[in-house]
């Protein structure tokens, strides 16, 4: 392979520079999310999160305490404060009384509002208003001001989203619904796969041929006569039709052929002498089976696990289907699909949501990439 | 929550120690009913026999159960209720299929549904060829690949979040936080509303898919590609063919099987991409996919199981073709073995 483009500097150069715009356009819409969950709420709507290393400026409009709060002071009334309250690192370099000229006077400087009337609003947020007449009304002045913040980091986000948006809860409920569903399956197919590699029985060529064919049906064919047969035994026998034990058998049904299919093309590999020398020194199937099939399919296995994992605590479709679009019982993805309708706008939720989902499919997926490749060459038949 | 935690371990424990109980009783049952050891003659070899006849069902049955339940019956049954209304009591013969092709929203999913089967599989395949080729020339190509195969992890709704705030959109003149609306805006551009512009925004949806996919593509080609002897290679240098002849005429030819492989794996999840349009547009704005509108008539107004049956069975035609060819290819692969 290192025979072709890239003798020159120039061409060597060149690849370089394509493959890191690739790597770029890959990893940026990720590290977006990843960055803005760790931002201050405000500050997310007021500048991009590729600035959010630099100090954020927004103008916004505040209101002065009404009149009841004014004192009288040396035969003028006076209102006294800071805007921002608590007094928030925050930086006003301009500030207005009117919508149309929000930053008419440089902050510090004392604005005459006419009739005597004059503010002084200082670039920390404190505010001097005076008038030779005592202030009427219970709305105080509306002021407009530019300010800027500094950049501020968070993990308040995290706090909300998994105490509570729910988020949290959703989590736990995608561990539940995934390891049994990833547990399950590799048990059942594992002896399928042994059946159908070394043992001889009449039907076999067929049950293969069914199972590849199996593994590009659509999941749709079977959404609609499960839903039917879960409501059927659920109205029967008085229990409720959207259960874990449901969802957990459909993932199981579902994850078979593609397990049955990556195991038995492993298991068939094996050397077949091992086999035949276990069976004259009088090992039955299942010895054979237990002592020596199932140790050396370790890699294969591990696969078919991350493989399986991956895709229940991804799936969107079944658990909708069978564990409904609320309630408690929600998943991760489902919860973040049910947040988009409902939080559409709140980017530091969304982002924050985003990111607790995708974080445990990440950190399996970087600690057992050799493992998920092998399977993904071993299987790339399989729809997905 | 504890006692959520507890009744997950509770059940993973009872589960797998259920297999376990069954597929060691099953054997020991046959070794007990048919006894080969401790009988003598004709017996013992006529036990063997009926245990040789037997034990693999038992290996086999309880997947064989599985897929019977969960996906042969379920294909019988929807082409059934695809014949039948929406509560699945009375036969209406092809009135489904009739209402399906003149409807608005079912011709305009398929419609995208050919868009996406274009364009998908076809930037995957390609993106994921040029990268393998490219990363495999350079020092830090390990890392680059972990790098873009990476969002293969990432969940479709994830990605949607993910790609929901590159295209956000503000009103002209405000501060743009959507990445591709500050770009435009910074070159003097028109920032838009991408996923409700019609027709383009199907693109802006593939896009993800797209993002999604290459990961793969690039990871099995690549390994194709290493699979290609050197000699050819070096025999195309010697004979004075240029970077671009030989990636076309050298390498593409002796990968093509796997690149067939790459393409149809990506189509058939194509054909089922729903996850996607669910959360980015919920079929608006002329977005609307086949699996989408499917999910849409299994609940829409109490569900009509008559349409939604009659949807999937024309996602399953479309996966047919596929299906007839891998099976074909297993038996040549394995040769019945």
């Amino acid at each position: 392979m290192a025979v072709t483009t890239g003798k020159s500097f120039v061409g060597r150069f060149g690849v370089h520079i394509a493959v890191l715009i690739f790597v770029a356009i890959w990893t940026v819409p990720t590290l977006g999310i990843l960055v803005s969950s760790l931002r201050d709420k405000d500050q997310i709507i007021a500048s991009g999160w590729w600035n959010s290393f630099a100090s954020s400026s927004q103008t916004e409009a505040g209101r002065l305490p009404p009149a009841s709060a004014q004192v009288e002071k040396d035969g003028k009334f006076v209102l006294e404060g800071n805007i921002f309250g608590d007094g928030a690192a925050r930086n006003i370099s301009a500030f207005g009384v009117k919508s149309a000229a929000p930053t008419q006077y440089t902050a510090g400087t004392t604005a005459d509002l006419g009739d005597g009337v004059t503010l002084q609003l200082n670039a920390d947020g404190s505010f001097v208003m005076q008038s030779p007449k005592a202030f009427e009304g219970e709305r105080g002045q509306r002021v407009y001001y530019a300010s800027s913040a500094p950049p501020k980091f968070t993990t308040d986000n995290y706090k909300t989203v998994l105490f509570s948006e729910g988020i949290g809860r959703s989590f736990m409920n995608s561990l539940t619904v995934t390891i049994p569903a990833t547990v399950i399956p590799i048990l059942i197919a594992a002896f399928a796969a042994y059946a159908l590699a070394w043992m001889r029985f009449p039907g076999r060529a067929l049950l293969i041929a069914v199972i590849i064919g199996l593994l590009v049906v659509p999941l749709q064919m079977s959404l609609i006569p499960l839903l039917k047969l879960y409501n059927g035994v659920g109205s029967f026998f008085g229990v409720p039709s959207k259960t874990y034990l449901g969802i957990w058998l459909a993932h199981t049904g579902f994850g078979l052929p593609f397990a049955i299919y990556l195991l038995r093309s492993y298991i068939a590999g094996l050397p077949r002498e091992i086999m035949e020398s276990a069976r004259i020194d009088g090992a039955s199937d299942f010895e054979i089976f237990v002592k020596i099939v199932l140790p050396l399919s370790f890699p294969v296995l591990a696969s078919f696990a991350i493989f399986q994992f991956l895709w229940v605590w991804n799936d969107l479709l079944v658990a909708m289907v069978f564990l409904g679009t609320e309630g408690d019982q929600i998943v991760l993805t489902a919860k973040l699909n049910a947040l988009l309708g409902s939080r559409g706008g709140d980017w530091e939720i969304l982002t924050t949501s985003a990111f607790v989902t995708i974080i445990v499919p990440l950190i399996v997926f970087f600690s057992l990439q050799r493992y998920f490749v092998r399977g993904l060459l071993a299987g790339s038949v399989k729809g997905g | 929550m504890a006692a959520q935690i507890f009744s997950a371990i509770f059940v993973i424990i009872i589960g797998v120690g259920g297999c376990v109980a069954y597929f060691w009783g099953a054997n020991k049952l046959v070794d007990i009913v048919f006894p080969s050891r401790g009988v003598k003659g004709a017996a013992a070899i006529d036990n063997l026999r009926r245990q040789g006849m037997i034990r693999p069902w038992l290996f086999v049955g309880p997947a064989m159960i599985i897929l019977t339940i969960y996906l042969i019956y379920p294909v019988i049954e929807t082409l059934r209720l695809s014949f039948l209304d929406r509560g699945g009591a009375n036969f209406v013969g092809l009135a489904n299929y009739q209402w399906a092709f003149g409807d608005r929203e079912f011709r305009n999913s398929i419609l995208n549904n050919i868009i996406w089967l274009a364009v998908v599989p076809a930037a995957c395949t390609f993106l994921g060829l040029i990268i393998a080729v490219l990363t495999d020339k350079i020092w830090w190509g390990t890392i680059a690949k972990s790098l873009i195969f990476l969002p293969l992890a990432i969940s479709f709704v994830g990605a949607s979040v993910i790609w929901k705030f590159i295209y956000e959109y503000r009103g002209e003149g405000q501060t743009q936080i959507g990445l591709l609306n500050a770009i435009i805006q910074y070159f003097g551009g028109q920032p838009q509303v991408w996923i409700s512009l019609p027709f383009w925004n199907n693109f802006f949806l593939m896009i993800i898919l797209i993002w999604i996919q290459t990961g793969f593509a690039m990871v099995i080609l690549s390994s194709a590609l290493r699979g290609i002897p050197e000699e050819t290679l070096e025999a195309a240098v010697i004979d004075g063919a240029n970077p671009f002849q030989i990636f076309w005429k050298i390498m593409v030819p002796q990968i093509w099987g796997t690149i067939a492989v790459v393409w149809t794996t990506i189509t058939i999840l194509v054909l089922k991409v729903f996850d996607i349009v669910l959360t980015m547009t919920n079929g608006q704005w002329n977005s609307q996919v086949l699996a989408n509108l499917m999910f849409d008539w299994m609940f829409r107004g109490g569900g009509d199981f008559g349409r939604g049956a009659t949807i999937a069975i024309i996602i399953m035609i479309a996966v047919i073709p596929i299906m007839v060819w891998n099976i074909r290819q297993a038996n040549k692969e394995t040769g019945g073995h």
